[in-house]
């Protein structure tokens, strides 16, 4: 009740209308160049590599196996979704590309360099280089820190500018993401939720990363603000050439931002492809039931009127600490055969640049989504 | 003392498919549909009464058993406060109901005392909230929670077997064990699932839903309202689905309020409203949503941000955000203009 009622009193902050805020971003944005002092990437090799990874946590029994065996690449300047429910290891695995938890198995390479034999300067350098933006806005920003010492926070650590130059670095990244920059005084709770999302935007590009890794950024927002910060990474990705890893479990959002796809569950990749045939497509039961339950206006308003039913995943996801036999979706799976119980699928190319891990992918690219 | 009723109505009791008895209220002879709850004019304001701030200002809204009405806004605009009062739940200060009636079942809820609101709460009336997670107490079980409305509503009844019975109607599976697990030990899905049986525990005839499945999974969501809709078909209950998400409310809902800024600026059967919506805003929410079937180009969104309370824009209050303006949006108020048999909207210049 109190939060409905602080949430009139936070809108005190901006009145001015997104085609200001639009139009400022897109200035500010020109004049503000990420590559500067990135070496040039080796020609032809990934910006990132991850290899068999697998993440773990505790031992025994309870042993939670957050990460499987997963391997992927990410292009320069590619935008690519990670989609899953929660529990999946979606957010371990991106943690673990930003050097957040370390790997029990495989490799991560940033720029063809493995992230974990990086030492000393190599190491700081590495985490300018790759940097994220979080879920909650709320919960991101220190509440007793004014938004523009926190960004000049990033700055100092980093020895980016002078100290005389440091608070003009601040306003101009605050207009690249489309803030006035007279709010660098102000405290985190003076802002409304797409606005925090957007200083937390700042705070990652300060360091000039390549890579912005975005955990679940616009779950938290309204739908029209969904869309503003949705369109200033696409601006960012498009502009800069950023490389954005999203990760989110609204199939919708990404494929609005996302030219290619990964699905994950249980720890494990189970279909990716490039959005279009990922969509058109799919070919993994539980992309299917992802798909069929994401809430989408004129698929409701059409099944209304044809009366046919939404696919509907039984259960939760099961704990990452349980030992099973078999495909790890095979529990909730409507299409599950014998051979599911017995013999894990592998993720294997089914079409050219579409893989999915499913026995029966074929069979199931046939039924209409 | 018996179970309090507000009026006796026509109710038939029957079994549902869990073996739960329930008093559902005979929807009517066909077309003329029983009205359980009705919303008249509604003005909420907060703040000092010196300097009050309206921030629901004449909302009307209609709840019948066995329908899902949604109220569609971006946050701030009023609909959580309004869904609050229909129980009287405003947190007062700094939230009063300056003008308006809400009737439930023929009585005025803002003229009951606080014996016939204790009555109400729960009983006739129950909420589910967004957040599973803060809304449950983490220090009792869960079996014991929902056991609480039951205890002060429905006095000698069993609670431990009702409590059992409850959880399986929501498909909670093995309640038996299950009634005895703490809050942190069901996931975010079992948990607003036991939010939804303590909301049944006493058969409510209106069930207000403010966003029941923001902080859930999608697959999870769909579970869930597809509870939702099973279960009001069921126990015909009313459920007042408040959302931000025209998705769902393609999904489940019967009829449509758009709102903004306090105000009520489409209303109309859903389907209706979605196929042909007429409000500027209604068609700007559903153009800023990321379609499944991918999106030419860029969204729009829609421009700047909801206006503060304390200074609302003079004339149509979304003029300075709606792209059909002109000089007379920010002059005159506009009336509410009627398309169909229900299908209503407030805007100059819808017709254009």
């Amino acid at each position: 009740m109190s939060r409905v009622y602080n949430r009139y009193k936070q809108r005190n902050v901006a009145d001015e209308t997104t085609a200001d805020i639009d139009r400022k971003h897109r200035e500010a944005v020109s004049g503000f160049d990420t590559s500067a002092d990135a070496p040039a990437p080796v020609r032809g090799t990934p910006l990132v590599e991850v290899d068999s990874l697998s993440v773990a946590f505790g031992r025994g029994k309870s042993r939670i196996r957050a990460v499987e065996d997963v391997s992927f690449n990410v292009g320069h300047g590619e935008a690519i979704g990670l989609v899953g429910e929660s529990g999946c290891g979606k957010s371990t695995l991106v943690r673990s590309m930003v050097r957040l938890e370390s790997p029990t198995a495989g490799s991560i390479r940033f720029e063809g360099r493995d992230l974990s034999t990086l030492k000393g300067e190599d190491s700081r350098h590495f985490r300018t280089q790759s940097q994220m933006i979080f879920q909650d806005p709320y919960g991101s920003l220190n509440p007793r820190l004014q938004v523009g010492l926190a960004i000049r926070e990033v700055l100092t650590v980093h020895h980016r500018g002078s100290r005389k130059q440091r608070p003009s670095m601040v306003s101009s990244l605050l207009e690249s993401v489309g803030l006035d920059s007279r709010y660098a005084d102000r405290y985190p709770h003076e802002f409304s939720g797409g606005q925090r999302q957007r200083i937390g935007i700042a705070r990652a590009l300060a360091v000039q990363p390549r890579l912005l890794i975005a955990d679940e950024p616009v779950s938290a927002l309204d739908v029209s603000v969904q869309v503003q910060i949705l369109n200033l990474l696409k601006d960012l990705q498009r502009d800069h050439k950023l490389t954005i890893l999203f990760v989110a479990h609204d199939l919708a959002v990404v494929r609005y931002l996302c030219s290619r796809i990964l699905v994950m569950y249980l720890g494990r990749i189970v279909e990716t492809a490039g959005a279009g045939p990922l969509y058109s497509r799919p070919m993994h039961p539980y992309t299917k039931a992802l798909m069929s339950a994401v809430p989408d206006v004129s698929k409701s308003l059409e099944k209304r009127k044809t009366g046919k039913g939404r696919i509907i995943v039984e259960g939760d996801v099961p704990s990452l600490s349980t030992s099973f036999k078999g495909c790890p979706f095979q529990a909730r799976c409507l299409f599950s055969q014998e051979r599911c119980s017995e013999e894990a699928p592998l993720l294997r190319e089914v079409r050219a640049g579409h893989y999915a891990a499913c026995h029966y992918a074929e069979d199931l690219m046939s039924i209409s989504a | 003392m018996p179970r309090r009723r507000l009026s006796r109505g026509t109710h038939t009791t029957r079994s549902t498919s869990a073996g739960f008895p329930v008093t559902i209220f005979r929807v009517t002879a066909e077309g003329t549909r029983d009205t359980l709850v009705e919303v008249r004019n509604l003005c909420i304001t907060l703040g000092k009464k010196s300097r009050p701030v309206k921030v629901v200002d004449g909302v009307t809204l209609t709840l019948r058993p066995g329908e899902t009405v949604a109220l569609v806004g971006e946050s701030g605009c009023g609909k959580s406060l309004t869904a609050l009062a229909m129980a009287r739940l405003l947190p007062s200060p700094p939230a009063r109901c300056e003008s308006g009636e809400i009737i439930f079942d023929g009585k005025n809820v803002l003229a009951m005392s606080e014996t016939e609101l204790q009555s109400l709460r729960g009983n006739e009336i129950s909420y589910v909230f967004q957040e599973p997670a803060s809304s449950l107490n983490p220090v009792f079980t869960v079996g014991n929670q929902v056991g609480e409305a039951i205890r002060l509503h429905r006095p000698r009844t069993n609670v431990e077997s009702e409590v059992v019975s409850l959880l399986r109607l929501v498909g909670i599976p093995d309640p038996e064990t299950r009634r005895k697990a703490y809050p942190h030990q069901l996931s975010g899905g079992m948990q607003q699932r036991v939010m939804i049986a303590m909301a049944l525990a006493c058969r409510p005839r209106v069930l207000v839903a403010d966003e029941p499945t923001t902080a859930l999974d999608v697959t999870i969501q769909a579970q869930i309202l597809d509870l939702l809709v099973r279960l009001q078909k069921e126990l015909g209950m009313a459920i007042l689905l408040i959302t931000h998400n025209l998705g769902l409310v393609a999904d489940i809902a019967h009829e449509l309020n758009v709102m903004y800024a306090g105000r009520i600026v489409e209303s109309g059967p859903a389907v209706e409203v979605l196929t042909n919506p007429t409000h500027p805003y209604t068609q700007a929410l559903l153009n800023a949503v990321p379609r499944l079937e991918g999106t030419r180009g860029r969204l729009r969104g829609i421009p700047g941000t909801v206006p503060n309370p304390r200074s609302l824009p003079g004339g149509c209050r979304f003029h300075p955000r709606c792209e059909k303006r002109t000089d007379v949006c920010s002059d005159r108020e506009p009336e509410q203009d009627r398309l169909g048999s229900s299908h209503w909207v407030t805007c100059h210049n819808w017709n254009e």
